[in-house]
């Protein structure tokens, strides 16, 4: 609750620092500092300090899991902010603005996080994606961004239309919006509950891009302007599967074998899609966008498998996917050229940036030492333990497989291959949060404990 | 502590190397913490026997029940031996080779040697896991910077090659996990896993193909000749004297007694499989002008004998396993060391280019003659005890009822090698001096040194293996006896 309110007023406070300060230093440091403020507050909400005590009629209900995914969230926001708040202000002038809708969209995930009714969930996956619509077009002068920000704002209305449809009929069926209730009374098996529930599966998959509906990902992700498809491609990416899970192991975990087998479909079809395609793309930024979709399909593993283990995995798995993408996204941001070739002979360029980028690259493959593996491998358990379909594992390694040949496509023209090297300007910071982020990557690669704990003590 | 000491040793140099700032101090650098992990394996073998000092287990991610557990058996002792002798072998006899950002170079091949000892002491599954994909990513780095000319494609094909193997080998690893009784990644954990014979059945080719393509067996061999032959010398002798080691380790520990009903059920076909693949790498080796690529196709026969043995199940062949491990190593390094010498003295390594060698360097001939006849299997040679252990296990077997072929088809192999390493001995170093020989180079110290304790090795062994098979036998009599099926069949 505590985040909730303050992300809320912060987006407030940026908007109005947009026109009332001058310095851009002064508004990023303020963004920073507020955001440093809200991960404080949420630590201190999980160790039961709350400031607002407000009454939700059960409709916001903030347990561990909730709370530790915002954790992760603000955290990983935090050294986004640190690594790419500087590139903000070569999209365009309105650099207060920027920031305001970047915490609104947290307040949409912190209540998405978190909800306990259908209605404040619909509420959390709007107030992420109407921001999201317009930080996609905010590169104003250039075609791409505009196309991209039309496309994703036509697509995500159609699915919230959906959504919406979906929220509906479960309301006609159960009488209550509420997740928790709506397993005791009415009929959870009428055609009427189905539709609805098959109506939300739809939806959520559109905005946690799982395919067959993840054919805008693609288009929005290189139209929009870098520093922000980094955001898109992460934070929020991983706040929908966290509001994904969240409904289905509330609202419909106990008919779990009437959509098994239609997630595991799903599941087999994204990570089919995302990976093969990625083999073929000639630009790095279009690549990420297609491995966003692969590791989707492994995120969905987790809600094919809905046990204890797979909400685990997808905490650690949220957070080794955030941290390494946003990791490579920072420094694509700083190159000129994104196809493959501008990252040519980049180590002798910049050491230290082709290391720690070898390293988040390394992590999104699944190379033991790193939280991708880990994360990974909690995914394959969960899944393995449900006893069920083991070809969707066997199949999901194999093109875990697939992946090493793209992600590795970049380490080779990083090390192996000759050329000149963008040249890149790195500010020390910037270096510092690298090895940061490289740091914690590896930590939680030997020790998951380190955050999984927080889920239980 | 020791097996500790084995995998922090090394790890700590590695690390250590990336910030070596002055590029001349990093040799004797490497050196000095190879030439360490050799003095605290020697101890382990010799002085600190004891178990306090051979095992070491501490909690690491409690929640999956895993553990930090690591130990030395009879097994882990020769193939970290193996492992802490190659390496300064390696580092003296290429010496003078200069590379390119060599503190680099150093401080992966100190990783690469972290990762391996880990592999082979490693009592955990998720360990060993771990282990197994940390030596291969130096092993990735260090052959696409430093190789040849076709490098960076041919080591994509290792790396996915042994990639695809390990990750199905995960998923076997987490399927036992779930069937043992307290959720618990333990070797003895796993060997008491109740697996029903179906299952058993399709696990163990999951975590064969991983042990496959690592040693190779055919047909998944086909990334090994392009590898050995495109690495940096270096970089191939430990690819080939230790790392294949990893497979058939892995073979031994992990899968034989975990699987023991379809070890016995799918035993025939893969020792087909391997028999096949001896006969197949032979002749290939026969026609090879490549001296690389020859030693690397010998290398795949060499191997498939020991998988065959493997499958036999009988004591002799499985300390013949474990006893040729080594042998196969040290002799294959020493091949190494001359073939580096003759492509770094006379710019090639085609055979048809050289003769009349011996001439002019007969330190060299000497040398190689004794190292190419251990690899044949010359009695008084090491290579004859380890290679007659074996044959002696397949001939014994009772588990299969093909003993004879399988004993005959692998005899004539042996004959083949004779062909292809006698053949390539007389052309390369007998015969006119051409032009090319007729300057004449002689071994450099460091080379001799090198191959003085190659040589030392083969005669050792080939005089007194009693050494070897005291180490080995408590190892392979437990195997055995986990792995009998015939416990499952009386009633």
């Amino acid at each position: 609750m505590n985040a909730l309110l303050l992300t809320a007023v912060l987006g407030v406070v940026m908007m109005f620092s947009s026109f009332l300060l001058s310095k851009k230093s002064i508004i990023r440091n303020l963004a920073i500092l507020g955001l440093a403020s809200v991960l404080v507050v949420n630590i201190l909400e999980m160790s039961g300090i709350i400031f607002f005590k407000i009454d939700t009629k059960g409709m916001i209900f903030f347990d561990r899991f909730a709370l530790l995914f915002n954790t992760i969230v603000f955290a990983s926001t935090l050294i986004y902010f640190l690594l790419s708040s500087r590139d903000m202000e070569k999209v365009g002038t309105n650099y207060g603005e920027y920031f305001a809708l970047i915490f609104f969209i947290l307040c949409g995930i912190t209540l998405s996080s978190s909800f306990r009714s259908l209605l404040i969930l619909f509420l959390g996956i709007e107030i992420i994606s109407i921001p999201l619509y317009i930080l996609t077009g905010s590169d104003k002068k250039n075609l791409k961004s505009n196309e991209a920000s039309l496309k994703y704002f036509l697509l995500g209305a159609f699915s919230t239309g959906l959504m919406l449809m979906g929220i509906a009929l479960i309301y006609g069926s159960t009488g209550t919006f509420s997740t928790v209730d709506a397993t005791t009374s009415g009929s959870p098996t009428s055609a009427l509950f189905i539709a609805g529930m098959l109506l939300l599966m739809f939806s959520m998959a559109f905005k946690v891009s799982a395919a067959p509906f993840h054919f805008w990902t693609p288009d929005v992700y290189d139209g929009a302007p870098t520093v922000f498809t980094s955001f898109m491609a992460t934070i929020v990416k991983v706040a929908a599967f966290i509001a994904f899970i969240r409904l289905f192991s509330d609202e419909f975990g106990n008919i779990q074998p009437r959509w098994q087998l239609l997630i595991a479909l799903i599941t087999a079809v994204t990570l089919f899609i995302g990976n093969i395609t990625a083999v073929f793309q000639q630009s790095v930024k279009r690549m990420l966008a297609y491995s966003s979709i692969s590791q989707a399909g492994f995120m969905m593993m987790a809600i094919y498998a809905m046990n204890a283990d797979a909400k685990e995995g997808l905490l650690l798995y949220s957070a080794a996917y955030c941290l390494a993408t946003i990791g490579i996204f920072a420094v694509l941001i700083k190159l000129k050229d994104y196809s493959f070739e501008g990252f040519n002979a980049f180590s002798k360029q910049q050491p230290l940036l082709a290391a720690t980028t070898t390293i988040f690259l390394l992590s999104l493959a699944g190379i033991p030492l790193t939280a991708g593996f880990l994360s990974k491998f909690y995914m394959l358990r969960a899944a393995a333990m449900t006893g069920k379909y083991l070809w969707l594992v066997i199949f999901a390694v194999l093109m875990a497989v697939v992946s090493i040949y793209y992600y590795f496509r970049v380490i080779q023209a990083m090390y192996f291959k000759e050329g000149n090297g963008q040249t890149v300007e790195a500010s020390i910071g910037f270096k510092w949060s690298l090895i940061l982020l490289a740091a914690i990557i590896i930590i939680l690669g030997i020790f998951p404990n380190l955050l999984i704990y927080w889920l239980y003590f | 502590m020791i097996p500790v000491l084995l995998i922090v040793i090394p790890l700590f140099g590695g690390l250590a190397s990336f910030f070596l700032k002055n590029e001349k101090a990093v040799r004797p650098w490497a050196l000095f913490f190879s030439f360490s992990t050799l003095a605290f394996s020697i101890l382990g073998l010799t002085i600190l026997k004891n178990n306090s000092w051979l095992q070491y287990q501490v909690s690491w991610i409690s929640n999956l029940n895993t553990s930090f557990s690591v130990k030395l058996d009879g097994m882990g002792q020769i193939l970290c031996l193996l492992n802490a002798v190659a390496y300064p072998l390696v580092f003296i006899s290429t010496w003078k080779t200069n590379y390119k950002k060599a503190n680099n170079f150093f401080a992966l091949m100190l990783l690469m040697q972290a990762g391996l000892m880990g592999v082979f002491v490693a009592m955990d599954a998720l360990l060993f896991y771990f282990f197994w994909e940390l030596a291969l990513i130096p092993a990735y780095f260090l052959c696409s910077q430093w190789g040849g000319e076709r490098r960076i494609a041919v080591t994509f094909k290792f790396f996915i090659y042994t990639f695809t193997g390990s990750i199905l080998m995960l998923v076997a690893i987490i399927y036992i996990y779930l069937q043992t009784s307290n959720h618990s990644f333990d070797i003895s954990a796993f060997y008491n896993a109740t697996i029903n014979d179906k299952s058993q059945g399709w696990l163990f080719w999951l975590m064969f193909v991983a042990f496959a393509i690592k040693m190779p067996i055919w047909p998944l061999h086909t990334w090994q000749p392009d590898t050995y032959e495109q690495s940096p010398t270096a970089v191939t002798m430990i690819l080939s004297g230790v790392m294949v080691k990893m497979g058939v380790l892995g073979m031994i520990r992990w899968l034989m007694p975990v699987f023991p009903l379809a070890f016995y059920q799918w035993g025939d076909r893969v020792t087909w499989l391997s028999i096949i693949g001896m006969v197949y790498a032979s002749l290939i080796a026969i026609r090879q002008n490549d001296l690389k690529r020859l030693v690397a196709y010998s290398s795949i026969a060499h191997i498939g004998l020991m998988c065959a043995a493997l499958f036999a199940e009988t004591q002799s062949g499985m300390q013949g396993v474990m006893i040729q491990m080594f042998n196969h190593g040290i002799n294959i390094i020493g091949l190494w060391i001359i073939i580096e010498f003759i492509e770094r003295e006379f710019g090639t390594r085609k055979i048809s280019d050289l003769g009349g060698l011996a001439q002019q360097s007969p330190a060299m001939a000497f040398l190689l003659v004794v190292v190419a006849l251990a690899n044949i299997g010359l009695p008084l040679t090491n290579g004859f005890i380890g290679e007659f252990l074996m044959f002696n296990g397949i001939f014994a077997s009772t588990v299969t009822k093909f003993y004879l072929p399988f004993t005959a088809v692998a005899g004539i192999t042996i004959i083949f090698a004779a062909v292809y390493m006698l053949n390539m001995i007389r052309k390369v170093f007998y015969g006119e001096t051409n032009s090319l020989a007729a300057a004449g180079y002689s071994l450099r110290v460091n080379e001799k040194m090198a191959l003085a304790i190659i040589v030392v090795f083969v005669f050792v062994i080939g005089l007194y293996p009693k050494i070897f098979l005291n180490i080995t036998q408590e190892t392979s009599e437990f195997i055995l006896q986990k792995v009998d099926v015939s416990k499952f069949f009386k009633r």
